[in-house]
């Protein structure tokens, strides 16, 4: 049998300190209960991070589990049952918001579109429920990516397809837009994917706190914006419905 | 004036929920609570009428205090609620004399075989719409008072009174012994034409008329809840399936719906006149609202449909939850062959076959965990399928779009696999909790929260829609195959069964 790998071996005695939800651990304390130099310690944790498996508190610096760790436990949620657990409520942001409703997850670096709700004018519309959609031109994608730097960081890597002029391409700004999402708890798209069209999203969660889905409506820009804002009536239901959602799925309040 | 709501109770088979809508038939609040299942033999399903008592006030505190306003802020409140379900209780104590008899149980089995001796099981269908069968209430009573000494005696000097659900909660909440139109239909109690009890029925059944509630219409003020619910009015009963008629909107003759839930329940609206079946549905009360006419229904029971999903969860353990079904069936392209018949408790419309039991046929070493799971979704479109066919015979009126409703339509590859067999489109509502929202459309046709049927109509709009795909082929050698699934369930029960 070969020699085990001492690198995996450290790796996985930092993750074991951090795990429990609550625990955050500076450089300093990681190594000295690990009883190695902090130089070896740092190394691992960089590539920790940047894998998602470990993530640093902007304030104080410490270290905590990260995100990507959380959705290999079970905090996983299948598609068709996020489906079912937000039926009624996707259902009351398509007749609050008079728009019609998407909710999506992230597969594969893209946004797997798991329900849909017509926009209840009855007017000819199809179903989308399977379709994949680009995360970087889509309020949900930008939504989920604002809580999973490390798929943001994967998807950065690469060329951004360019759909329309406005959609986004420099990485840079991606990141930035990607930063305000997160603080404010909502993303938009202004005509990045189809011309004429907008959407916004918010984040929904599961009781670990991961975002596991996002929750958009979209439309004609005519309906959707005022000046060039998303419509802020339209973003509180956005926000109330994946909020309540959220607290169906057994997130904690906020 | 602050904005005013109209609160519905769905008092359902595994659950008691409130919601809450405001006057654009929106949900604002919902709340729910689970009551026990008790199963005291095979066969044999309770519930405790006091432990759903206290979850129906409970849950509409709660959706109240969910929404942030109070009972002073609706203006009525509907029931719709789980059917055929019996409750005998003491006029004055309040108490139950025994556990309620919920409407899947099986223990009426011997009183109806007698009943339907010399005459078939079609003996009273021209006066109730119904076949006899052990899901409606008449032989539940007769079996209850039966069931200790001195009960008999009580109800007919009118110490006992007797009601579904609807009765049980209003008498309780209002102090009124009413029951409503729709549910009384599903007793075999009730003559279709008259809408009163009928003397050979009860004759037959062996219940006293002394115990029985007042026929009320669906849609009409029974009385203020006590200080339990701040005297809000009762406004409205209906069976559940009635009121999800009701709150698809199928109003006008022709109109149909299905509620995909444990069982599913196809309902088409027949207007103002009774249709016998022909074809092993059940003719039934849709509505009465106030003091318009009743409009009738034909109705198709299939009695395991979500239950299938449930018991491959619970008792197979192949997924974690009902909706991991769909995950697992995407796992293969079709059924492999496979055919699942769910006659657990015997097979309700269009059979009505009690000797029936499940049958998982086409089995070959090929399949997987997969083409079982495709199986058992494929199971509700086939039943669906022969009832609408049997619809069209019965009615003479060809469906044209299947409305849908319930639970099971979060499952996409159902309702496409619906859309597939029926070949006509399937489409989904944008409220799908259709039970509440007819028993608060009710409610509030009642106390003038709105004006008329027609206005309501502009709440519905068609959330998501499914066309079929499927080739005729393909669709014509699946039904053959499952109606040959079909014969193999029956004639499985035996006498020393």
């Amino acid at each position: 049998m070969p020699k085990p790998i001492q690198s995996i071996e450290r790796a996985s005695a930092i993750l074991r300190l951090l795990s429990g939800r609550t625990r955050r651990l500076g450089l300093v304390e990681l190594a000295g209960e690990l009883g190695l130099p902090k130089g070896t310690v740092y190394g691992i944790l960089r590539t920790l991070l940047s894998v998602g498996f470990v993530e640093q508190d902007p304030e104080s610096g410490k270290y905590r589990m990260g995100a990507a760790l959380l959705h290999l436990g079970s905090s996983y949620l299948d598609g068709n049952e996020l489906r079912t657990r937000a039926l009624n409520w996707s259902d009351w942001l398509a007749a609050r918001s008079n728009e019609s409703v998407r909710l999506g997850t992230m597969h594969d670096g893209q946004v797997l579109v798991v329900h849909h709700v017509f926009r209840p004018d009855d007017s000819p519309q199809a179903l989308e429920v399977g379709a994949l959609l680009p995360a970087h031109a889509t309020s949900m994608g930008k939504a989920l990516l604002a809580h999973h730097p490390y798929l943001a960081a994967e998807l950065t890597k690469k060329e951004l397809t360019r759909f329309t002029p406005a959609t986004i391409t420099d990485p840079q700004r991606l990141l930035a837009e990607l930063e305000q999402v997160r603080v404010d708890g909502w993303a938009s798209e202004m005509e990045e994917l189809i011309q004429g069209e907008a959407s916004c999203a918010a984040p929904v969660h599961d009781r670990m706190g991961v975002a596991v889905g996002a929750i958009a409506i979209s439309g004609p820009i005519e309906r959707l914006c005022e000046g060039s804002q998303i419509r802020s009536d339209l973003v509180s239901y956005v926000r109330e419905g994946a909020r309540t959602i959220s607290r169906d799925l057994g997130a904690v309040p906020w | 004036m602050s904005e005013k709501y109209i609160a519905a109770v769905d008092q359902g088979t595994a659950s008691s929920r409130c919601l809450v809508f405001d006057h654009e038939g929106r949900i604002v609040s919902v709340s729910q609570m689970e009551h026990e299942q008790i199963f005291p033999r095979p066969g044999w399903v309770e519930h405790d009428p006091r432990e759903i008592l206290h979850n129906v006030v409970e849950v509409v505190r709660r959706a109240l205090d969910t929404g942030g306003f109070g009972v002073s802020d609706l203006v009525g409140l509907g029931i719709a609620n789980q059917r055929e379900t019996t409750v005998v209780w003491d006029r004055v104590s309040g108490e139950p004399v025994h556990n309620a008899i919920v409407w899947q149980d099986t223990r009426t089995d011997s009183i109806v075989r007698k009943l339907g001796k010399e005459h078939g099981q079609d003996r009273f269908r021209d006066r109730c719409g119904l076949p006899l069968a052990t899901y409606f209430s008449g032989p539940k009573v007769s079996w209850l008072l039966d069931s200790a000494p001195g009960l008999r005696e009580r109800a007919e000097g009118g110490d006992l009174l007797f009601g579904t659900m609807d009765s049980w909660l209003v008498w309780n909440l209002t102090g009124r012994h009413v029951t409503d139109v729709t549910n009384a239909s599903r007793t075999m109690l009730m003559n279709l034409e008259t809408l009163d009890w009928d003397d050979t029925l009860l004759d037959a059944m062996g219940v006293p008329r002394a115990m029985l509630p007042a026929i009320q219409p669906s849609s009409k003020v029974y009385g203020e809840a006590g200080d339990s619910l701040g005297g809000v009015p009762i406004a409205a009963a209906l069976g559940d399936q009635q009121a999800a008629l009701f709150g698809q909107t199928c109003f006008s003759v022709g109109e149909a719906k299905c509620t995909y839930g444990t069982g599913s329940f196809l309902l088409l609206n027949t207007g103002s006149r009774p249709v016998r079946s022909a074809h092993g549905l059940l003719t039934t009360v849709g509505s009465k609202i106030g003091d318009e006419l009743a409009t009738y229904a034909l109705e198709g029971s299939i009695a395991v449909t979500g239950a299938l999903v449930q018991w491959f969860r619970d008792k197979v353990g192949l997924i974690g939850s009902a909706p991991e079904v769909e995950t697992l069936a995407r796992t293969v392209e079709d059924n492999g062959g496979i055919y699942f018949v769910p006659a657990f408790s015997g097979l309700f419309a269009p059979h009505w076959r009690g000797d029936a039991r499940g049958v998982i046929a086409g089995l070959t070493g090929y399949a997987t965990k997969g083409h079982l799971a495709r199986a058992v979704l494929e199971a509700t479109a086939w039943q669906t399928r022969e009832v609408v066919d049997a619809m069209n015979a019965d009615s003479g009126i060809e469906l044209t779009t299947l409305k849908a409703d319930g639970g099971m339509t979060a499952n996409n590859l159902l309702m496409q696999f619906l859309a597939d067999v029926l070949g006509v489109p399937v489409v989904r509502p944008i409220v799908a909790e259709t039970v509440s929202l007819g028993a608060a459309y009710a409610a509030g046709l009642a106390v003038g929260f709105w004006p008329d049927v027609e206005s309501l109509r502009a709440h519905w709009h068609k959330a998501g829609e499914w066309l079929p795909q499927m080739d005729s082929n393909a669709r014509d050698k699946g039904y053959r195959k499952w109606k040959k699934a079909v014969q193999r369930t029956l004639d499985w029960v035996d006498d020393d069964d």
